[in-house]
């Protein structure tokens, strides 16, 4: 099954020239130019795996960002891309549950690792959950 | 540098010349009010003193001659009252009195006669053979013969000696005679003489014609004017009060003190220079004048040797000052700068990210499309393989600005300066062995452990090593790196013996993308990131140069206080 990812960055040419790239690569792509955007799309594909965010953004910037798409759905892996490393926000960005922090421009290989990392991940936390529910329901049974 | 700069030197020689004279004036003008107060009191008072005490010594000498001529008028008068007009007209039995009354008087009666009326001595005792001697046109006779009593004036007489002499009218039988007798001049004189003040200091008896009545006995020719005219001036029965005058002559001041003797007949002169009289105070008065002065030439000395030290030491501080002030527009400067990168580095990289993502796509489409279908597409896998070695190139410079501007993650531990120092020195091994450079370790040992990010330290140091290796090419040289602790701070020198940095451009090797390396080469941030890097530690990088002599970069760390005292227990 193809990995879906959400992509949000204020910089549109970037997020256009990055989706074709990743589709072309297999990936299923959702694009967002910005925070509330993006939370949107969250909502409507219940299918995102993975979401690679830019931090610096006008308006809701990708840390608040981050954090509202942890509290909606804690399961989705959410890697944080900058133009520039800040201390406190990768900090930040780390406690808040992303789960790895990119400068740009970044190499495309490493990206995709990453993506791979993520979705790994979640699909080891789905399992988990699956496994529980199964456990919780067979039970009483 | 600023017009102040130019200024500087007459503003210090200025301030010199203020405290100097603040200084003297403060000292100076009570030193001298004080010195003329106490001086004009002391010598009034002294004055009066000495004029008092010749007023009193005058006094004193004026009872006594007094006293002495009065005494021998006595002798007389008891004579005449003892004895008859009879005995003492005896020739003989005047003789046996003269000798008893010489006796008594200490010699001081020369002769003894009796006068009659008409001025004949009737009888002599004496050893001048005067007997029946006519002093009847004698001008003391007939003062004599006026009076009771009578002394005169001193005259040479029948004798041709200075002699004077003492006379008591009587009454015989209603004709008046006298009974008179000499004084020995000598003897009164002694009386006189002995009256002897300091050096100059002499005393003289002055008739009312001016003529000296004593020896004088400097044996000058006195101006009497003084005297007589004192005499003339008052009353004669005014006493025995004493006056003090002060003349010129011949251009010195002389003080005379003159009293009335003899009922106003005589007077009695002291006369003494006042340089004589005072010559105690005049002493003094030059002694005050040399501390005075010593005192001055002292304030001056000291005011002035005050003066340059207290504006050196302005200067020195207005010097520091300057520095301190260069140091904190530098550091703002650099600060400034920083912001302004970190901000360019940002803004910069989302546009490199973009177009590295564009040649990415288009390498994507290239690798997808048939092989032939492209022309020339080695040509374009070439450009864009450049274009994304570039973006690379752009993302590392523009790191570099960030690591600068301090925005990258520092993470302190607790290090031994020395470990660190050799591990840089380590990391560049590679550098240090290939060209002809020769490299000098001196770690001081037991430095105490300070709280450091490693991996920046490093940065700095391997920085700095590279650069000095870069300043020694191709000639190669000695590069010296040494540890050290220096108050609160360890020291890292790491000094070359290269070319020196040129005098200007020194001040602008810690500004970002100044470089001297040939473009490519260098992106003029090595150093500006380890300016940043060690204000974040909180300490602080210096270089000195020389042009031919070499290059030392002096980079301070703080000493942490809690781990030196954790190290030391």
């Amino acid at each position: 099954m193809a990995i879906t990812v959400l992509l949000i960055d204020d910089e549109s040419p970037f997020v256009e020239a990055l989706a074709k790239r990743l589709l072309k690569r297999g990936f299923v792509v959702v694009t967002s130019t910005s925070g509330p955007e993006a939370l949107t799309k969250l909502q409507e594909n219940p299918s995102i795996d993975v979401v690679i965010c830019d931090v610096k953004m006008p308006g809701m910037d990708g840390i608040e960002t981050l954090r509202l798409i942890k509290s909606e759905r804690p399961i989705v892996e959410v890697i944080l891309l900058t133009g520039h490393a800040t201390v406190q926000s990768a900090i930040q960005g780390m406690r808040l549950g992303a789960l790895d922090y990119l400068m740009k421009p970044c190499d495309m290989d490493l990206l995709i690792t990453k993506i791979h990392e993520a979705k790994g991940k979640k699909s080891a936390h789905e399992n988990k959950i699956a496994q529980a529910l199964i456990e919780l329901e067979g039970l009483p049974k | 540098m600023s017009p102040i700069n130019k200024n500087h030197d007459s503003y210090y020689r200025s301030l010199t010349r203020n405290i100097v004279l603040i200084v003297v004036s403060v000292s100076v003008i009570p030193l001298i009010l004080i010195t003329l107060t106490i001086r004009h009191f002391s010598q009034t008072s002294f004055k009066d003193n000495i004029l008092k005490y010749l007023k009193v010594l005058n006094k004193e000498q004026n009872q006594n001659i007094n006293g002495f001529l009065y005494q021998r008028l006595a002798d007389i008068s008891l004579l005449m009252d003892s004895y008859t007009f009879d005995q003492l007209a005896n020739h003989t039995f005047l003789e046996e009195r003269l000798k008893s009354l010489q006796k008594i008087s200490n010699y001081t009666f020369v002769d003894l006669g009796v006068v009659d009326s008409s001025g004949v001595q009737l009888s002599y005792a004496g050893p001048f053979g005067l007997k029946s001697a006519d002093y009847g046109d004698a001008p003391w006779f007939k003062d004599a013969i006026r009076s009771d009593t009578y002394i005169s004036d001193v005259f040479l007489g029948l004798r041709d000696i200075p002699h004077f002499i003492v006379a008591i009218k009587g009454d015989h039988n209603g004709s008046k005679w006298l009974l008179r007798g000499t004084v020995d001049f000598e003897k009164f004189n002694s009386v006189v003489q002995n009256i002897r003040i300091g050096e100059t200091g002499v005393a003289f008896i002055f008739n009312k014609k001016g003529e000296i009545q004593t020896n004088s006995r400097l044996g000058i020719l006195l101006d009497v004017e003084p005297y007589t005219s004192y005499l003339a001036s008052t009353t004669p029965d005014a006493g025995s009060e004493t006056t003090i005058r002060t003349l010129k002559d011949n251009g010195v001041n002389i003080i005379h003190v003159m009293s009335r003797l003899k009922n106003g007949d005589w007077v009695l002169a002291f006369r003494q220079t006042e340089q004589d009289a005072y010559k105690s105070l005049y002493a003094v008065r030059s002694l005050t004048i040399l501390i005075f002065s010593i005192g001055i030439v002292g304030i001056l000395m000291v005011s002035a040797v005050l003066a340059r030290r207290i504006v050196s030491r302005i200067k020195r501080v207005d010097e520091e000052k300057e520095i301190l002030n260069e140091k904190m527009i530098e550091a703002g400067k650099l600060a400034s700068i920083g912001e302004l990168a970190a901000g360019i580095a940002h803004e910069i990289n989302n546009p490199v990210a973009v177009m590295v993502e564009e040649a990415g796509w288009m390498q994507d489409l290239i690798a997808d499309a048939d092989p032939g279908s492209i022309p020339m597409v080695e040509e374009f896998e070439r450009s864009l393989n450049q274009i994304k070695a570039q973006g690379v190139r752009c993302k590392q410079i523009t790191h570099k600005l960030l690591s600068f501007a301090r925005k990258t993650d520092p993470v302190p531990k607790r290090v031994n300066i020395n470990e660190v120092t050799r591990e840089a020195i380590t990391l560049c091994k590679q550098r240090l062995t290939s060209g002809n450079v020769k490299i000098q370790v001196e770690f001081t040992e037991g430095l105490p452990p300070t709280r450091i990010s490693p991996s920046e330290t490093q940065q700095i140091l391997v920085n700095l090593i590279n650069n000095a290796v870069d300043a020694l090419e191709p000639k190669g040289g000695i590069i010296r790196i040494s540890t050290k602790r220096e108050d609160d701070y360890l020291v890292v020198d790491v000094s070359d013996n290269g070319p020196g940095i040129p005098k200007s451009i020194a001040p602008r090797i810690f500004d970002p993308f100044f470089t001297t390396k040939p473009v490519g080469k260098g992106t003029g941030l090595g150093l500006s990131i380890c300016y940043g890097i060690v204000k974040e530690l909180g300490g602080e990088i210096t270089v000195d140069t020389e042009e031919g002599v070499g290059t030392s970069f002096h980079v301070k760390f703080p000493v942490s206080k809690v781990i030196e005292k954790e190290a030391k227990s």
